[in-house]
């Protein structure tokens, strides 16, 4: 789960990360109390979105820039106005773009130099991973990529937690002295302590700045959660924003579906993760595109294969249907009464291809050729690929 | 042979009173596995009946295992009490502890796996379908099944296959099968980022058993672990190997921030394990459809028989 910036830097003061003073507001008329709270004087604006590159990003009215630097807060109250409400595309966003529910006023720091750091898993060693850089305020996979030797990554014992020599490592690959290193030290330690304690799965600053008066500021935030461990953080799910999601992931989440929104127009209907990441691939093997990813899961019901229906014919690109079901132990006439059940639900006028291989197959079959649906059957998944891709071209 | 399990290792299973442990429960009992005993805190003394079974449910694994003689657990507990019941599993000495459970959270399992370092037990899974040696009977029973697997899929024969997903795990029995081969073992690792068994682990055991003469290695995108395997069976690995990678379209940019590219290296994409495949001799399956053959095309090319 993926928070706002504002929300993350509440966290990071509330676990003793220095960042600079700033104000959310989510409506015309709270853009005056946000930043009474702050000094006069140089102002950033931020757009709030669930998204990278919103300072190199464009709104859709051709006004530039999700992030801007303003010398005033009246300027700053103004270009608020042109954010809030509209709706900003960045690399990460897609061309759809997202809008702008939430402006963030932040004192504008003077910056002495920028750096990077994050802490996440490291998954070869199963430990968490310290990322520390001295190039900050950019790509960082850039950096990885031509400069890898400029990157340092510290693991953690997690029965022990982040030890004063591995601050000490990180802070000198840093090349901090003095009252920086000191800074540094303690915000550091307490940005692990958060990530941690909160069961987060990503905490990334960049950048994080130094100061000419020596403090160290995490100017920007990035905290995404496990999902698997919400149910123990309900203060972290109070933070969660609908607006950020997928009007249809969030339905599918309702029946426990596992669903990712594409921009293809071939909609998938799968059980097991595996199976059906391997499904999508397998529709652009033969030149098609998968609409979305949908898992259904090991213990289908016919209320859930029909809800599953309705959200993939939500998607007004949706031209073909592909069902690709291997039961294991999940009884394939189960999915197939919840095909027909869905069909005269919902009408069915798109091409749609079954595939169904194991458990009770062949009852499974014989349901759908009785309910007199026009439904195409494939024998194997590249079989029922191929003509589902033929059918939608 | 096979791999990790026989038709006579003895299990038991933690949650076996749950909706999910005790379905799985009857379909192992049912496949002819045995299942000596069931574990769940507070039930001690009951039973576990299906089918003229009675099974014996124990407080603790430690309980059921010295009663029983059970090695190997296979643990269907709810996410939050996991944790806890693979530490027990390695607490009580066990061989194997088998993890079905998905949606543990991963602070456990990292501080579960620093936990159980340099133990006697070995952890298969979390989030992980199980495994299963098949049977000399009708649809494969008399066979071990540890885990939610379909076990008349199976045919007792000389292929291993290990994947981190279930149903790419049955595609590849089920087109074994189909073809007329068996399998030895099948083992599904699972899918979650902090995981026992690793790919490469359970490679190496294939490789050292005799009874296994091809091996299918299914993967998917992100970490490392597939690179990994694929640079040990250039370098060890005799017998004919195919591949499979999932998620060459799975949509990126889906997390926010980049650090988990940096931490994954360059070879977390489908492309770049697919090209390490190919550069260590293994035989890609361009679809999921081609497994069996691709493994096929490999034991040709090594003029090696897998029946």
């Amino acid at each position: 789960m993926n928070i706002h910036e504002y929300q993350a830097k509440a966290l990071f003061e509330k676990f003793g990360v220095p960042v600079p003073k700033g104000a959310a507001a989510k409506t015309q008329e709270e853009f005056d109390t946000a930043l009474a709270t702050l000094p006069e004087g140089p102002t950033m604006v931020k757009s709030q979105i669930h998204a990278g590159g919103r300072g190199k990003g464009t709104f859709t009215d051709g006004f530039k820039g999700g992030v801007k630097f303003c010398k005033t807060k009246a300027e700053a109250k103004e270009i608020a106005g042109k954010m809030l409400g509209n709706t900003l595309v960045t690399l990460q966003t897609g061309a759809a773009g997202r809008k702008v529910q939430t402006v963030y006023f932040t004192v504008a720091s003077d910056i002495k130099k920028e750096y990077y750091l994050a802490v996440l898993l490291d998954r070869a060693s199963s430990r968490p991973v310290i990322v520390a850089s001295t190039e900050g305020g950019v790509e960082i996979e850039k950096v990885a990529h031509e400069t890898p030797e400029k990157i340092t990554k510290v693991l953690i014992d997690p029965a022990y937690g982040v030890a004063d020599f591995q601050l000490r490592q990180v802070i000198g690959a840093l090349g901090l002295s003095g009252t920086e290193a000191k800074n540094a030290a303690k915000l550091l330690k307490n940005l692990y302590t958060m990530f941690w304690e909160t069961d987060a799965a990503m905490v990334e600053v960049n950048p994080l700045i130094t100061t000419p008066a020596g403090d160290v500021l995490a100017l920007d935030a990035k905290v995404s959660f496990d999902s698997n461990a919400l149910y123990r953080h309900p203060e972290i799910v109070a933070l969660r924003d609908l607006n950020e999601e997928d009007p249809k992931e969030i339905e599918a989440s309702k029946y426990d579906l596992a669903y990712i929104a594409l921009d293809g127009n071939i909609a998938c209907l799968v059980n097991g993760a595996g199976l059906a990441m391997s499904t999508m691939d397998i529709i652009k093997h033969y030149g098609g595109n998968p609409a979305n990813f949908l898992d259904v899961g090991g213990g289908a019901s016919k209320e859930k294969v029909v809800a599953a229906f309705k959200i993939i014919l939500g998607d007004a690109n949706v031209k073909g249907i592909f069902v690709n079901i291997f039961g294991g132990i999940m009884d394939c006439n189960v999915i197939a009464e919840g095909i027909v059940e869905a069909v005269k639900e919902v009408g069915l006028k798109l091409p749609l291809v079954v595939r169904l291989e194991g458990n009770n197959v062949a009852k499974g079959k014989q349901t759908l050729a009785a309910s007199g649906l026009s439904l195409v059957s494939g024998d194997t998944m590249a079989d029922a690929a191929q003509k589902i891709v033929k059918l939608v071209a | 042979m096979s791999i990790l399990i026989t038709p006579a290792t003895k299990i038991l299973v933690q949650g076996i009173t749950g909706a999910f442990g005790a379905k799985h429960a009857q379909l192992s009992l049912d496949y002819g596995t045995q299942l000596v005993a069931g574990v769940t805190p507070g039930k001690g003394g009951q039973f576990f009946e299906h089918a003229g079974h009675k099974v014996p449910i124990f407080n603790s694994v430690h309980e059921a295992a010295a009663a029983t003689g059970a090695t190997v657990s296979v643990i269907f507990v709810p996410p939050p009490f996991a944790g806890d019941a693979i530490l027990e599993c390695v607490d009580a000495g066990l061989d194997l502890a088998v993890c079905i459970t998905e949606g543990i959270p991963i602070k456990d399992m990292i501080r579960v796996k620093r936990a159980i370092a340099g133990k006697k037990t070995r952890l298969i899974g979390p989030n992980c379908p199980g495994l299963v040696t098949p049977g000399t009977g009708e649809g494969s029973k008399g066979g071990c099944r540890i885990g939610i697997a379909p076990g008349y899929i199976h045919k007792k024969g000389h292929v291993g296959i290990v994947s981190r997903s279930g149903t790419l795990t049955y595609e590849a029995v089920f087109q074994i099968t189909s073809k007329g081969l068996g399998q030895s073992t099948s083992v599904g690792i699972g899918g979650d980022p902090v995981n026992g068994t690793s790919h490469l682990d359970v490679i190496k055991l294939f490789n050292e058993d005799p009874d296994t003469k091809g091996i299918i290695l299914i993967g998917e995108i992100g970490g490392s672990a597939e690179v990994e395997a694929a640079r040990w069976i250039k370098d060890n690995c005799k017998k004919p190997v195919a591949g499979f990678i999932a998620g060459a379209t799975a949509p990126a940019g889906r997390r926010m921030g980049h650090a988990g590219a940096i931490v994954g290296g360059a070879e977390d994409t489908a492309a770049a394990k697919i090209a390490v495949f190919q550069e260590c001799g293994i035989e890609v399956a361009a679809t999921p459809t081609d497994m069996a053959d691709a493994l096929l095309r490999a034991a040709q090319k090594k003029g090696v028989s897998l029946s």
